[in-house]
């Protein structure tokens, strides 16, 4: 048991505010949507093989976008495809994350001078959480921008009432 | 055989359907000296024929078709260029033919190869050439209410699709 | 709010009569199911259009242009030839090392260089390590679509190595820059030949236990054999390349019948699809092939190490590139699947006046339609696979 068995000795009982228990562990299982474009997606698959392996993460990759809390927009976005990811981006439950991995989701990438059919940047769609540059990112760059979204999923609080 | 060869083998078969071997298309793009390539240039509305007679025949016997693309020449002329190769004779030609950016009618070839099917659609959608005779002529890369033809030289990209903004 | 535009579909559908066993009739009719572009075994984004008649399909319709990059409209636009080798890396981005190589080659005849041997023995060295890299791409992902897990994680261990090698090189994992016009931009490593001769003995058991785990596993073998069966002559006409016509049983790779470089000194045999299993062409034929064209590209490399002969390998890169006026040509190399040819009209300046790249994935795919028809719709999840198609170099 290890860490936890080092901080209560005395019994069971631990108080805490309900806001850190949930991000804890919304923080610890965030699932992840099967959502590659481009060549990011290589670097994405390469993230969750044995070698730098994301499913230590908690992240699962989950086929349908009913059952995620994090999509990764890796790869290009073109104009074709921006309307299917707002509909998928519309299909998450809340609370959703979008993590836009690499230099073509951020802002157009190589293609921004030029690129008549790329969209300049996921973020004209759909809002995004965490920027991870790169091009393509290496997968230690993509887990960084994971405990990036961590650490916001951290402060946030799901009790408080919202306006 | 070689572009030669078969050149005058078209030109007894086929005559008038023929434009001169090297050809220059128009002022601006003349043909000086050596081009790495020979081609055989060949009238818009008669591809058909010649092709099916170039893949069936049995000294040419070209069924193989590499690489279909058009070409905007910039000077009021667009072109479609094939490559054709036998993988039995193991011997390769360029055909090209030429038409106007008013009125660009070219005949289609996908009976003859199925794979230009999509190349030929392909062309239609970035160049505007239309392809006469095609079983399914429509749009294949960009979304099927694009305004333009991106890859002609006077292209302009357009500034906003369905509310996204297109340029940087 | 962003609506997708109603799309055309032009097939309408048939309605029909069975009748059940014990006399009654049923009206039937044909369903249109969307495999959209976000789909967890389309390998990309690729729409698939599939008319049903039950669980039998009766057409499927590739939709593509979801990654239209507009590869050739920036090749316009470069004030430089060299600066387009980042752009061609992109397309097939799983094997990005052939890519570059096809465009410097098509450079390279046009401004009639010769570049030191010793720059082509690295150039087949890199190009035959990246088609290991990407066979092993293609393979894994197979697995996973015909429901195995574990050859994806194997798979990817092995070619971690492949990208350490890389990585030592030119500091890249994916997409290089390494192989520019007339040369290349660093040297080896004084440490690559060491590593590299290690990896080769580490691999050549690997591919004997991927084979044990995958390619000869009862239940894989049951669900590819017989399945999307692409014949000799379609294949022909489609003008299917690489690996897909090679499992069709057409002896044909560019490496030896259209040579380049130095492949006609090394002693290699091209892999053809026999039908040991099954038919002649069908799916697991071009998953053999690809298996045994991984061990012949470990042969063609240990020969490549070798006899690797010594030079500069920056000698031969030209200052200024400019070719003459109406020089055109088109260049067709073996890339890892298929027959990748680009076709570059020069106009005279430094930058290219029209560079078309024929990918052969745009090609391969276009045959889709064909080989399904007939099957169920959980081969079409496998026959899809085996086409092994990178969605960059389909809509480039």
């Amino acid at each position: 048991m290890g860490l936890l068995d080092q901080r209560f000795e005395n019994g069971n009982v631990f108080i805490t505010k309900l806001d850190d228990l949930l991000n804890w562990a919304r923080l610890s299982s965030l699932y992840q949507m099967q959502f590659g474009l481009a060549c990011c997606a290589i670097e994405m698959m390469a993230a969750s093989a044995s070698n730098f392996d994301i499913m230590r993460f908690g992240i699962i990759p989950r086929a349908t976008p009913r059952q995620v809390d994090v999509m990764f927009v890796a790869g290009t976005v073109t104009i074709k495809m921006a309307s299917r990811i707002k509909r998928l981006y519309d299909q998450m439950p809340e609370p959703r994350y979008i993590i836009s991995m690499g230099s073509c989701s951020n802002c157009g990438g190589p293609y921004w001078e030029h690129g008549y059919h790329v969209l300049k940047g996921v973020d004209r769609v759909i809002p995004v959480d965490v920027y991870i540059p790169g091009c393509p990112p290496r997968p230690e760059a993509l887990l960084e921008g994971i405990m990036k979204l961590q650490e916001k999923v951290r402060k946030e609080s799901m009790v408080k009432k919202r306006a | 055989m070689t572009t030669q060869e078969i050149f005058n083998v078209l030109k007894n078969k086929f005559g008038d359907a023929l434009i001169e071997e090297k050809i220059s298309a128009a002022s601006g793009f003349a043909i000086v000296g050596n081009a790495m390539q020979e081609w055989i240039s060949i009238a818009p509305d008669k591809m058909k024929d010649i092709c099916f007679f170039l893949r069936d025949d049995s000294e040419m016997q070209f069924d193989y078709l590499s690489c279909l693309s058009g070409v905007d020449y910039n000077n009021g002329t667009l072109g479609i260029v094939y490559h054709l190769t036998s993988m039995v004779h193991k011997h390769k030609i360029v055909l090209k033919t030429f038409c106007k950016k008013e009125n660009p009618h070219v005949q289609s070839v996908s009976d003859v190869w199925g794979t230009a099917n999509w190349h030929e659609r392909e062309v239609f959608d970035l160049f505007g050439i239309i392809i006469d005779g095609h079983p399914d002529l429509r749009r294949i890369l960009l979304p099927d209410d694009w305004e333009g033809n991106p890859l002609r030289k006077d292209y302009k990209v357009q500034e906003f699709y369905h509310g996204m903004k297109v340029p940087y | 709010m962003l609506q997708p535009p109603t799309l055309p579909t032009n097939y309408t559908v048939k309605p029909g009569h069975i009748k059940t066993s014990t006399g009654k009739t049923i009206r039937t009719e044909e369903m249109i199911i969307n495999m959209g572009p976000q789909h967890p075994s389309t390998h990309g984004v690729l729409r698939l259009e599939i008319v049903v008649d039950g669980e039998i399909i009766v057409d499927c319709i590739p939709h593509i242009g979801y990654l239209h990059r507009c590869f050739e409209k920036h090749c316009e636009q470069m004030t430089n030839y060299q600066q387009v080798i980042p752009y061609a890396d992109r397309m097939d981005y799983c094997s990005a090392m052939t890519n570059e190589w096809a465009f410097a080659l098509a450079a390279e005849r046009l401004l009639k260089i010769e570049v030191p041997e010793r720059v082509e023995y690295i150039r087949v060295i890199m190009a035959e390590l990246q088609r290991i890299a990407s066979h092993l791409i293609a393979v894994g992902t197979y697995g996973i679509d015909s429901g195995a897990f574990t050859p994806f994680l194997y798979t990817f261990i092995d070619r971690e190595k492949i990208l350490d090698l890389f990585e030592i090189t030119c500091g890249a994992r994916l997409l290089y820059n390494y192989i520019w016009i007339g040369g290349l931009s660093h040297d080896l490593p004084p440490n690559f030949i060491g590593q590299a001769k290690e990896f080769i003995k580490y691999f050549r058991p690997r591919i004997k236990m991927l084979n044990d785990l995958l390619t000869y596993n009862e239940i894989f073998v049951k669900r590819t054999a017989n399945v999307g069966v692409l014949p000799k002559d379609v294949a022909i006409n489609y003008a299917v390349s690489g690996p897909q016509l090679r499992g069709s049983g057409v002896n044909w790779d560019l490496r030896r019948d259209d040579p380049y470089s130095i492949y006609h000194k090394l002693d290699w045999q091209p892999q053809i699809g026999k039908g040991e299993v099954g038919t002649v062409g069908d799916c697991w034929d071009r998953h053999i092939v690809r298996m045994r064209e991984m061990e012949q590209s470990l042969h063609i490399i240990d020969q490549a190490l070798d006899e690797l002969p010594a030079g500069n390998v920056k000698a031969a890169i030209p200052k200024r590139i400019r070719p003459e006026k109406n020089a055109e040509i088109y260049v067709r190399t073996e890339a890892s699947r298929g027959e990748l040819g680009y076709y570059i009209i020069s106009d005279g300046t430094s930058s290219p006046f029209r560079v078309k790249a024929r990918g052969p994935a745009f090609v391969n795919l276009s045959v889709l339609p064909e080989i399904a028809r007939g099957g169920l719709i959980a081969d079409l999840v496998l026959t899809a696979g085996s086409i092994d198609i990178v969605l960059g170099e389909v809509d480039r």
